[in-house]
């Protein structure tokens, strides 16, 4: 009985170090067969961030009702159109100065800034609640650069993420979204969502990752949207921060946000 | 034995209900699919045997690679690289879903849930 004991302790002693070098084997094995990388064109950089100057936004909206950001956003990926305000699905959008900036606005502020709508869109926390609050950690802050991606693939639709954003960027699918897309006007290189799913500007991960700006930063003609590095201090984020005065939202949360305004 | 008489008759209906579905069907098995190969490609992101049977294992693969740890191209056993992409690359070269993915998926009754997000070539939309 003794004896016993013994041989299988030590036979599953075995068997548990033969498992716990399976990954060893398993990388030897990537070695010769096939292999994944990044794309070398990919831009790097550590905690992305936009800054949004409203002057030169506001400016173009006056001109020509400007949306184009949003719009090419929309188009790139695949947001529908949907009318009804309590199942509207949106990326980046525009909004007054009260709502976007409840803690600081004052009924003295200028006229211009009371009046004219701001735009947003996620901030891309540096500390976000919202994946914190994620129990399947479909929503996730990418540790190489910041990025607070969502995984559309893992989303069981809780809604807690929607809970948790102190900005209101997120919105969540109450159904299909595909009969609000126009079939001519799918971008057939990225996905749609489905019904129970939530969705948010994710910066662009998908053209970050090959090399290209955002989408809204590449579309905005007046140069409104500045995408970059905050941590670099040569980046031109950096540079337009410490020469201008900006603001952010709800900063007392503590949430840190990553897209800076400037007014 | 008791009741033979009615639990003999009462065995083989049984054994006929049972086996019905074996039976009625003999001798007209369903067609073999037989999904369109690409003419553009000759090889695949990895061998034919391996895709027949692990083309989904490998899509989940993709799927992790791509979206949680930012990788793009995948280099296959030729050496050849390949981007990660269902819709962007796959679907390239397999360019009719019709033809390809949905031969064999409607022959096995399965449905992958692909479709309710990623995009299906122009063809059947
Ligand atoms: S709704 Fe989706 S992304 Fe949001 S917390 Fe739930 S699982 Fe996570
Ligand atoms: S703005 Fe909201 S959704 Fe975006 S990272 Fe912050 S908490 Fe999350």
């Amino acid at each position: 009985m003794e004896k016993d004991r013994r041989e299988f302790l030590k036979i599953g002693g075995i068997s548990v170090l033969g498992l716990s070098a399976l990954p060893v084997f398993q990388a030897l094995a990537q070695q010769q067969g096939p292999r994944y990388k990044p794309d070398p064109n990919a831009l790097q950089g550590a905690q992305w961030a936009m800054v949004v100057d409203m002057e030169k936004c506001w400016e173009e909206q006056e001109k020509r009702q400007c949306k184009d950001c949003i719009l090419a956003c929309h188009k790139t990926h695949n947001v529908p159109d949907i009318p009804d305000p309590k199942r509207e699905i949106k990326w980046i959008w525009l909004e007054e100065y009260k709502h976007a900036f409840p803690d600081q606005a004052h009924e003295y502020a200028p006229q211009k800034v009371k009046e004219s709508p701001f735009m947003l869109l996620c901030n891309h926390c540096t500390n976000p609640p919202c994946v914190r609050v994620c129990p399947t950690k479909a929503t996730f802050k990418r540790a190489q650069d910041g990025i607070v991606m969502m995984d559309f693939h893992r989303c069981i639709g809780c809604r807690y993420c929607m809970a948790g954003c102190p900005y209101g960027a997120r919105s969540f699918n109450w159904g299909d979204p595909r009969p609000y897309l126009k079939t001519e006007e799918i971008n057939m290189t990225y996905p749609t969502r489905r019904k129970g799913v939530v969705e948010k500007c994710t910066f662009c991960y998908e053209r970050i990752d090959e090399g290209l700006q955002p989408a809204c930063v590449e579309a905005c003609k007046a140069k409104a949207l500045i995408f970059g590095d905050v941590t670099d201090p040569n980046s031109e984020v950096r540079k337009i921060l410490s020469d201008h005065y900006s603001l952010r939202r709800k900063v007392e949360l503590g949430t840190g946000p990553n897209v800076y305004y400037l007014i | 034995m008791y009741d033979a008489k009615k639990i003999v008759p009462g065995i083989l209906i049984f054994v006929v209900l049972f086996t019905f579905p074996l039976w009625s069907n003999l001798g007209k098995a369903a067609p073999a699919p037989k999904p369109e190969l690409p003419t553009t490609e000759k090889v695949c992101v990895m061998d034919t045997a391996y895709m027949k049977t692990e083309h989904m294992v490998l899509l989940n693969q993709w799927r992790d690679l791509v979206v949680r740890d930012a990788n793009r191209l995948w280099v296959g056993p030729d050496g050849r690289e390949h981007f990660m992409s269902l819709q962007n690359s796959c679907m390239k070269c397999h360019s009719s879903k019709v033809k390809f993915c949905d031969q064999c998926h409607t022959y096995a009754g399965v449905t992958p849930y692909c479709w309710q997000c990623h995009i299906e070539p122009k063809e059947n939309m």
